[in-house]
């Protein structure tokens, strides 16, 4: 069983990390996940799963992943949207590779992956 | 929907939505019946008796996008269909509790799926909501409260890698093993 006391002692220990962590909040990349049944059914978890592991493997701390509600384009669900740079893109029919692949060439490389952006799936 | 997991999910996107503050999610096991239940109650806005009565239709809904709700009836149906029961009740102002019973055996019944990896999106995606969540069989049983991780951390949000991980881990052994591989 896991305890309360790990906790304080993860927070005393990250006391000391905290300082050097928030910096680069400027050029932050946030990514939202659509997540209302019609994501949920057509496979959102997976893909924000992995969105979240590559970004713990990769220790991307300028990047926010969360989760929204229906985008509104249930039939093209799982949708991922990126706002980098000022720019939103809207990635449609979402696999967790596919995300993976968005991570690495358009959230750390900055190359968009256009093969999966909507204006080429709908 | 493949796993029960994703309807609580779903539903309690239905809470959030809702603007609710605590989030109350049990799932209680009785081995030795063969049953097991699944509820979700909140502190969000409600909704009246019309609108109750009408909830589980699906061509109900909130959303402004299109006419066809499919969360509760989907759940509902999940319940019912091994034999189970659904039940639904709320109060303008109050909240909303949705109950659903399932018999553990029956051949209908869908699989609890990744229950834990659930619970982990919803506590560290939603920062500002709070969650007690409960899962209790005949042999045992194990709690996580948000309010308590939060008093411990003061500042520091849920969605840092190192407590993501604790979170992780706690979920497993203090939940997920009370029906691990089980349901």
């Amino acid at each position: 069983m896991k305890s309360l006391e790990e906790l304080r002692a993860l927070r005393e220990k990250m006391k000391s990390q905290t300082d050097n962590r928030s910096v680069a909040s400027g050029d932050e990349t946030v990514i939202k996940v659509g997540m209302a049944t019609c994501g949920i059914a057509a496979g959102a978890r997976p893909v924000l799963d992995a969105l979240l592991d590559e970004a713990d493997k990769r220790n991307l701390h300028n990047v926010s992943i969360s989760q929204t509600g229906c985008i509104g384009m249930c039939r093209l669900e799982p949708i991922v949207e990126v706002y980098k740079e000022g720019n939103k893109y809207t990635y449609v029919h979402m696999t967790p590779e596919k995300a993976r692949k968005v991570m690495v060439e358009h959230v750390v490389n900055g190359n968009v992956c256009k093969e999966f952006l909507v204006g080429e799936n709908s | 929907m493949r796993e029960l997991a994703l309807n609580v999910l779903d539903i309690t996107e239905n809470s959030l939505s809702a603007g609710a503050k605590l989030i109350r999610i049990a799932l209680d096991i009785r081995f030795s019946a063969d049953t097991f239940s699944i509820c979700i109650e909140d502190d969000g806005c409600g909704m009246d008796a019309e609108m109750l009565a009408r909830v589980t239709d699906p061509f109900t809904t909130t959303r402004t996008t299109r006419k066809v709700g499919m969360g509760l009836p989907l759940f509902k149906y999940s319940a019912e269909s091994t034999g189970g029961r659904f039940d639904i009740r709320s109060e303008k102002g109050k909240g909303t509790r949705v109950y659903a019973e399932y018999r553990i055996g029956h051949i209908d019944r869908i699989p609890l799926g990744d229950f834990g990896g659930v619970i982990l999106q919803l506590v560290t995606m939603n920062t500002g909501v709070d969650f007690v969540v409960t899962v209790r069989s005949e042999e045992a049983e194990g709690e996580l409260d948000t309010r308590a991780f939060r008093e411990v951390l003061g500042d520091v949000p849920f969605t840092e890698p190192e407590v993501r991980a604790y979170i992780k881990e706690y979920i497993q052994e203090n939940l997920v093993t009370i029906y691990g591989g089980r349901l």
